[in-house]
């Protein structure tokens, strides 16, 4: 490890994997370690061994749940939107050929008390029970219109410009009431507070795109595709682009003590008394703790059941929103179950997850709407973490420090920070529409 | 693992053993007839795959490459993940890749017990000379399939990938999921399926 890298990445979480995968096509010299004796970091999944170990300080899971190793148990449990931007960085680095996806069965929105499917387009805004009579054509209108605007036809905008028209006055327009604003906001734009409705209306329009255009993609009940075996297929599959470019991996080191010169900037990595020098270090918040600043927390409950959600037709596989007014709270809740249908527990078995921004220190009590959903449970285990974000000037210290995992149910905001510190650590921006299949070179 | 559909196999073959015992010459003398005699660590390859013809059927090995992760023990679960069998290549002018090679073996083991994988056939491959007898002898305990080779020579490289082709179940009952492979298509109700597991 005596040797000189261009950038030495820290913890092998999905956005360092995709950073060292990136920068190891680049022809950069990477060298990534992780304190950890696995790969994924906060974004790992756990078999049933791990998950006791770390909830319940032993590793004797009771034997009627079955196989620990038939369990895929994701710490930062999140869909993929079908047609995002984690598809497109899948494609255009052709990791997808190590990957198996499913579609995720369904998506439903809480509402009134009780959970519906969301509908996504004008055929089934009209068969809504979410609205009534008129509403529903009203917001049928409002659909059509979402799904025929183009932003570079004026043709499509009806007179209005949506950077300057709010969401707010957007809505008015079509005369929807705030039940309607609320389920498209939160379940469709998937928007997590109500900030939206005052900002410029062209942002929940495109996210109302992004949300069809990838329901139609494959054709599922919902616009969301999953790893078969968890999340924690990702980072490994991301890894394994940076090895195959060159990348030098080292799991289980203990330490990594970020170095620096006498004007603040980095110039290595020590690990068990080595040190390997680097112009610059990738990370996430956990190795340069005074880097970063506490930004939030979320809480999360993870559940192990028999059956699937109730009310939710069955699905294998299934989000539902709660919106934030709906349990008058400041930011949304949302519940995330998966099943041996995408290979993450064994049959018969179900995994949920109840998760939001935690505005208290009691997730038990703050996470019950969600739970009391779930039906009775086999297990429920409680988490709650802190979320960072940098603080330095990487500029100055040559470190670039990723965001911890937020809240969301997909993977959008994760992408846009890994797509902005690629262009801080390279100076470039990612052009996804460029394949890179054709750049293996050695392959068939 | 396995898939068979019109005698048609599909196989995805992983290799282990230490850094620099021949692994990726292996498989280019395989697939590509090649061999380098100072071969460089791999770069740039994810996997190769070439199509053999046994008896009753065609079988298309995908091979995975362990791409310098096995350098510091950090080859992701993932690498075996479905893997219908491994090649555990040795040096035979060293025993210490030999004694690594008995590591890779229990690693293997390890992988297929803990982790969700349905690993059916192991394979061990090496080469002829030092510990010929040992090497032998091993792989019956453990249930192994042995083959000497040379990537150099060429000495009995197709043959066990032929060997390995002639003992892949035929007929694997059907596994849960096929998932999708996702392929670059314009949204437009297009469905990109392919099988997996």
């Amino acid at each position: 490890m005596d040797e000189e890298y261009d950038v030495i990445v820290l913890g092998t979480g999905l956005k360092e994997c995709i950073l060292s995968g990136l920068l190891s096509v680049d022809g950069l010299k990477v060298l990534h370690m992780d304190r950890n004796d696995y790969y994924g970091g906060e974004s790992t999944s756990l078999n049933l061994i791990q998950l006791w170990k770390k909830f319940r300080g032993d590793n004797k899971p009771p034997p009627h749940l079955g196989s620990s190793k038939d369990y895929n148990i994701d710490m930062n449990p999140k869909f993929i939107m079908a047609n995002g931007m984690l598809v497109r960085v899948l494609i255009h680095t052709d990791v997808t050929k190590y990957l198996y996806f499913k579609a995720v069965d369904g998506s439903y929105v809480f509402n009134k008390g009780k959970v519906h499917k969301v509908p996504s387009n004008d055929m089934e805004a009209l068969k809504s029970p979410l609205m009534g009579i008129f509403e529903k054509r009203r917001a049928r209108k409002f659909f059509i219109y979402v799904q025929d605007y183009n932003e570079s036809d004026p043709k499509t905008h009806d007179g209005m410009d949506l950077t300057r028209v709010t969401t707010k006055e957007l809505i008015a327009k079509f005369g929807l009431d705030d039940n309607t604003v609320d389920f498209i906001g939160h379940a469709l734009a998937l928007h997590r507070d109500d900030r939206y409705l005052s900002e410029p209306a062209l942002d929940t329009v495109k996210r109302m795109k992004l949300y069809a255009e990838s329901l139609a993609r494959f054709q599922g009940g919902s616009p969301y595709i999953y790893p078969l075996y968890g999340l924690g297929e990702l980072p490994q599959a991301f890894a394994r682009l940076s090895a195959v470019y060159g990348g030098t991996y080292m799991l289980n080191k203990p330490e990594c003590k970020v170095e620096f010169d006498d004007q603040g900037k980095v110039v290595g990595v020590t690990s068990e008394g080595e040190t390997a020098k680097c112009k610059k270090v990738v990370c996430d918040p956990s190795y340069l703790p005074g880097k970063v600043r506490k930004v939030g927390k979320v809480a999360r409950a993870i559940a192990i059941m028999s059956h699937p959600i109730p009310n939710t037709n069955d699905s294998q596989s299934v989000q539902v929103i709660l919106p934030q007014k709906q349990l008058g709270r400041k930011s949304d809740m949302y519940l995330f179950c998966c099943s041996y249908s995408h290979n993450v527990c064994p049959k018969g078995k179900f995994i949920a997850f109840v998760s939001t921004e935690a505005e208290t220190d009691q997730p038990a009590i703050e996470l019950k709407p969600g739970i009391d959903l779930l039906g009775p449970v086999d297990e429920i285990f409680f988490d709650m973490y802190d979320r960072y974000e940098p603080v330095n000037e990487p500029g100055l210290d040559n470190c670039f420090i990723s965001t911890s995992y937020d809240a969301t149910t997909h993977f959008e905001s994760t992408v846009v920070d890994v797509l902005n510190m690629y262009t801080l650590i390279t100076g470039k921006v990612l052009d996804l529409s460029v394949d890179l299949s054709a750049a293996s070179a050695a392959e068939e | 693992m396995a898939t068979i559909g019109h005698n048609n196999l599909n196989a995805k073959l992983v290799l282990l053993g230490d850094m620099g015992a021949g692994k990726s010459s292996l498989v280019l003398r395989f697939v590509k007839g090649q061999f380098l005699e100072f071969q460089e660590s791999t770069i740039g390859a994810a996997f190769f795959s070439q199509t053999l013809a046994v008896n009753d059927a065609t079988v298309k090995f995908e091979i995975w490459d362990t791409a310098g992760q096995e350098r510091y023990h950090s080859l992701a679960p993932m690498y075996y993940r479905g893997a219908a069998a491994a090649i555990i290549v040795y040096d035979i002018t060293s025993s210490d890749s030999f004694s690594r090679a008995k590591k890779w073996v229990q690693e293997l083991q390890k992988q297929v017990f803990e982790r969700n994988m349905n690993l059916s056939n192991t394979r061990i491959g090496g080469g002829w000379g030092v510990e010929f007898k040992e090497a032998r002898v091993y792989a019956e305990e453990n249930g192994l399939f042995f083959m000497e080779t040379s990537a150099k020579s060429a000495a009995n490289v197709n043959d066990v990938f032929y060997e390995i082709a002639k003992r892949l179940p035929r007929a694997q009952p059907a596994q849960n999921p096929t998932g999708m492979v996702l392929v670059d298509r314009p949204a437009e109700g297009s469905r990109a399926a392919s099988c997996c597991s």
